[in-house]
C-alpha cells in the first residue's frame, strides 16, 4: 500500500541545512496499522507528510496506493490526496462551519452534491458516534468531539490510507483510549490503511501491528509491536518500552529493595502470548529452593496478543539461585538481571 | 428648530447628506472588493504561500504603502488630473470617489492582509490535505475564517472614509463636509456646522452598530 524508498528530507537554511528524514526504507502493508515512533525533531512528522505531499522528498520515491505522490502535481496530487486523508494534533477544523459542515467540506472538494452529500454526513456522524452535535460549532465541542469530527472528515471520500499527525497529542488519557478505539474499529471495519506517528509508546502499544522507531532523521528498529516489546534492541526503543511496561516508581523499589536485602537477585521478567499463562513462579518454588518474591507486575494487551512484566526478588543460596534463573531463561521467558543482591 | 439654527436649510442639509451617504456607500464598496483582492494577493504571494513570489509581493506592498502614507488631502489634489481623465470633471460627489477609494483600498487591504495571516495555518493545511484547489481553499477556508476580521477592518475603512467625503467636500465634492465650509466657516455660521456635524456622528454611530452586529454574529469561535 504504502512504499518509501530512499527517502531523504534536506531543509535549507541560510547557513548550513537540516537533514530531518535520512535514507527511510519503509513497507507499509494494506490494512496496517503502522506506528513511527520517536522524540520530537526525530523527523517522523516530516516523514507522514511526505506521504500526501505536504512536504517533497529530496531524494527518493514514495508510493502511495499505487502512486508515485513524490512526483506528481496539480491536480493529479488533489486527485491523490482524497484516498490519503489526514487527522492532526489539533484538529484543523474550519470554525466558521458546524460539525455538519465541516464533515461535507471535503464532499464538496470532491464535487458530490445535494441529497448525496447530505446522506454521507449523515452516515459519518453516526460512525464517530455524533449524533445530536450535527449543528454545533468547534467551539463548542470537546477536543475528543473535535477529532471525531477531523476522523470523519477524514473519513468522507473512503480514503485507501488514513495518516494520523500526533492525533491523541492533546487530547488526555481517557479521550486518548477512546479515540485509538474508533482508530481500530475503522481500521477493522473498513480495512483502510493507517499509518500514525506519536511519542507515546502507550499508543503504539494499543493500537499498533507493526513499529518503527525513529532517531535522528532514521529507521533505528522497525518489527512487529510484540517483538519490539519483547525483546528491543536500541536504547531509545528501550526507553520508549520502559514508558508503557516499567512504572516510574520501580527503579526506587528495587533500589530500596536492594538495600532490605543483601542477598539475591533482582529480575525483570517479560512474558509474551502463550508463555505468559504458565505457573512459572509456583515451578520455580517447588524445583529450587530459593525464596521468590514478587515486587511488581502488570500485563498490557497489544494488537497482537498480550505481553506482561513482573519484577521478583530471588533469593536463597547462590548456586540455587544461578540454576533457578537459567531454569527460567528456559522457558521462552525474557529475562534481565536488574541487580545483584 | 428655527430658533435654535436659524441659518440651517434642512433641504440643503438633506441633500448634503444624501450626497455624504453616496460618496460614502459607493466607496465603501469598492474598497470592500479591491481591498480583498490587494490583501489577498499580499497575502497570497507572502513568504510559504501558496502563490510565494517576492517580486509581485515587494511591488503590490511598495504601492499598498505609498497611497496609505500620503496625507487624503493631498491626495485628493495629486490625483486631480487622473480624476479628469476617468470623469472630465471634478466638481461634484462621483468625482471624489477615485480618490476616497485610491485613499481606502490599500489602508483596508492591509487589514485584510493580517486578518488572513491570522488564519490557523493547520486549517490551511489540513484543507490541502483533503486535496482542496488554491480556489477552493481561498473562498471555502480563507475568506469565511477570516470574515469577522474582514468585517470589522470594513467598519473601521467606512468610517475613516466618512471623515475622507467631509475633506473631499471642501475642494468641491459636496456632502455635509462642504456645506459646513461653505455656510459654517466662509459665512460664519456656525450652528450648520454643528447640525451637519451631528449628522456625521450619527453616519458614524449606525455604521459601528452595524459592523459590531455582524461581526458578533459571524463570529463562531
Amino acid at each position: 500500500m504504502i512504499s518509501i524508498q530512499n527517502v531523504r528530507k534536506i531543509f535549507p537554511f541560510k547557513e548550513g541545512q537540516l537533514t530531518a528524514v535520512d535514507d527511510v526504507n519503509l513497507e507499509i502493508k494494506d490494512g496496517e496499522i503502522f506506528g513511527v515512533i520517536g522524540y520530537s525533531g526525530a523527523g517522523k512528522s516530516t516523514l507522514i507528510r511526505m506521504l500526501n505531499g505536504l512536504e517533497l522528498p529530496t531524494e527518493g520515491t514514495i508510493t502511495v496506493a499505487g502512486r508515485d505522490i513524490s512526483k506528481i502535481r496539480g491536480s493529479e496530487l488533489r486527485k491523490a490526496r482524497q484516498e490519503i486523508s489526514m487527522i492532526f494534533q489539533h484538529f484543523n477544523l474550519l470554525w466558521s462551519r458546524t460539525v455538519s459542515e465541516n464533515i461535507a467540506f471535503p464532499l464538496e472538494i470532491a464535487g458530490i452534491k445535494g441529497p448525496e452529500r447530505k446522506k454521507r454526513v449523515a452516515e459519518l456522524i453516526r460512525l464517530v458516534d455524533l449524533e445530536g452535535r450535527e449543528n454545533a460549532y468547534p467551539s463548542q465541542l470537546s477536543g475528543g468531539q473535535k477529532q471525531r469530527v477531523g476522523i470523519a472528515r477524514a473519513l468522507a471520500n473512503n480514503p485507501k490510507v488514513l495518516l494520523c499527525d500526533e492525533a491523541t497529542s492533546a487530547l488526555d488519557p481517557e479521550t486518548t483510549d477512546s479515540i485509538l478505539d474508533l482508530l481500530v474499529d475503522i481500521n477493522k471495519r473498513l480495512g483502510l490503511t493507517i499509518v500514525l506517528i506519536t511519542h507515546e509508546m502507550h499508543v503504539i502499544q494499543k493500537i499498533c501491528h507493526r513499529v518503527a522507531v525513529m532517531e535522528k532523521g532514521k529507521i533505528v528498529e522497525i518489527g512487529s509491536v510484540l517483538d519490539v516489546f519483547k525483546n528491543p534492541q536500541q536504547p531509545i526503543t528501550k526507553r520508549f518500552v520502559q514508558q508503557v511496561s516499567e512504572p516510574e516508581e520501580t527503579k526506587e523499589i528495587a533500589e530500596h529493595l536492594l538495600k532490605c536485602y543483601d542477598s539475591g537477585q533482582i529480575i525483570q521478567l517479560t512474558f509474551i502470548g502463550d508463555s505468559a499463562e504458565q505457573p512459572l513462579i509456583a515451578n520455580l518454588i517447588r524445583r529450587f529452593h530459593v525464596n521468590v518474591n514478587i515486587l511488581q507486575g502488570k500485563i498490557s494487551q497489544t494488537q497482537k496478543g498480550s505481553y506482561g512484566t513482573l519484577f521478583v526478588h530471588i533469593d536463597g543460596n547462590e548456586q540455587e539461585v544461578n540454576k533457578a534463573v537459567d531454569f527460567i531463561r528456559s522457558q521462552q521467558v525474557g529475562v534481565e538481571v536488574v541487580s545483584n543482591g | 428648530m428655527a430658533k435654535y439654527f436659524p441659518n440651517v436649510d434642512w433641504q440643503i442639509m438633506w441633500e448634503a447628506t444624501n450626497q455624504t451617504l453616496f460618496m460614502t456607500g459607493i466607496s465603501v464598496l469598492v474598497t470592500f472588493v479591491l481591498g480583498i483582492i490587494l490583501g489577498m494577493l499580499l497575502f497570497l504571494t507572502g513568504k510559504d504561500n501558496m502563490w510565494e513570489n517576492k517580486l509581485i509581493n515587494t511591488v503590490i506592498g511598495a504601492i499598498v504603502n505609498i497611497f496609505r502614507s500620503i496625507p487624503f488631502i493631498i491626495l485628493i489634489v495629486l490625483l486631480i488630473p487622473f480624476t479628469v481623465f476617468l470623469l472630465g470633471t471634478m466638481i461634484g460627489e462621483t468625482a471624489a470617489l477615485p480618490a476616497l477609494i485610491v485613499g481606502a483600498a490599500p489602508f483596508y487591504a492591509r487589514m485584510v492582509e493580517i486578518g488572513l495571516r491570522e488564519i490557523d495555518k493547520g486549517v490551511i493545511e489540513a484543507a490541502k490535505s483533503m486535496g482542496a484547489s488554491t480556489w477552493t481553499i481561498i473562498w471555502k477556508v480563507l475568506l469565511p475564517e477570516s470574515l469577522p476580521a474582514l468585517v470589522s477592518g470594513i467598519t473601521v475603512t467606512a468610517i475613516a472614509l466618512v471623515g475622507y467625503t467631509a475633506m473631499a467636500g471642501a475642494i468641491g465634492a459636496g456632502g455635509l463636509g462642504n456645506l459646513a465650509y461653505n455656510y459654517g466657516y466662509q459665512r460664519n455660521q456656525n450652528d450648520v456646522t454643528v447640525v451637519a456635524t451631528i449628522i456625521i456622528l450619527l453616519i458614524v454611530f449606525v455604521i459601528q452598530f452595524i459592523g459590531d452586529t455582524i461581526t458578533a454574529k459571524i463570529d463562531k469561535r
